[in-house]
């Protein structure tokens, strides 16, 4: 997983990144990582489950904001199987506002 | 249907008497506000979000199927985004029909699926700090389970 926002514009590109796409934070989210979206590169044939995973190994928030958001591919919900394309929207979306019944 | 997201004062009195038609024999309106306190905390205001175009096209979907799903002639869907004080109409549902029965049951479906399944947040900001509303789960289907490998690469 590679970001692109970052300072430094050195990072080499490695060979087997062959898709990008655009992730958008909400909520919660957005105030962990400080920002709204950003251009994200992965392998070829990274399902939704297989990117969600990573943000969860690189140890961003607590585990359990991870185990409770939606995906949303091109404004759709998407299962985690789904495998993700070049130029995909993808979402991450924390639990909708709710409140009590 | 009339299915709105906005920045602007919600004009429920407008928007309900903008609804009834010939045919119906009830309006059901729930009138969604801000409350001064969660769990005994006051609160001072919400601030709400949305990922806007995913929203509306969620909330389109919804008015639509209250139609087909209930039998109910006419439904408005209004949600408010930004900053709103205690007292203020975050969210609007109307739902115009010939019998109160269809009309209840539409109008209770309507916010009770809005709130579970459209991508809408708020930011509770109390005297002593802010949180993140916490959501209900989301609805298996759209829930994505991360750590439940077998759902995940299922």
């Amino acid at each position: 997983m590679f970001w692109f926002n970052g300072a430094s514009n050195t990072r080499a590109r490695v060979c087997s990144w062959d898709m990008r796409v655009r992730v958008l934070y909400f909520g919660v989210l957005k105030d962990l990582f400080g920002r709204s979206e950003e251009l994200l590169e992965l392998a070829d044939g990274t399902s939704v489950g297989e990117m969600v995973m990573q943000y969860r190994g690189q140890g961003f928030g607590e585990a359990g904001i991870w185990q409770s958001i939606a995906v949303a591919v091109n404004q759709e919900y998407a299962r985690g199987g789904d495998v993700l394309r070049d130029g995909d929207e993808v979402a991450l979306l924390p639990p909708v506002s709710g409140g009590a019944c | 249907m009339l299915v709105e997201i906005t920045n602007a004062v919600i004009d429920t009195v407008m928007v309900t008497a903008g609804m009834k038609a010939g045919a119906d024999g009830a309006v059901c309106v729930f009138d969604g506000i801000v409350r001064d306190n969660t769990r005994g905390r006051r609160t001072l205001y919400l601030d709400y979000e949305a990922y806007q175009e995913m929203a509306l096209e969620q909330m389109r979907g919804l008015a639509a199927e209250s139609v087909t799903r209930f039998g109910v002639r006419d439904v408005a869907l209004v949600h408010r985004l930004g900053r709103l004080m205690v007292g203020e109409t975050s969210v609007l549902v109307v739902v115009a029909s010939a019998h109160r029965g269809a009309a209840f049951d539409a109008c209770r479906w309507l916010i009770d699926t809005l709130k579970k399944q459209v991508p809408i947040w708020k930011k509770e900001v109390f005297v002593d700090g802010a949180v993140w509303g916490a959501g209900e789960p989301f609805p298996a289907e759209m829930a994505l389970h991360a750590g439940d490998d077998v759902e995940m690469l299922g």
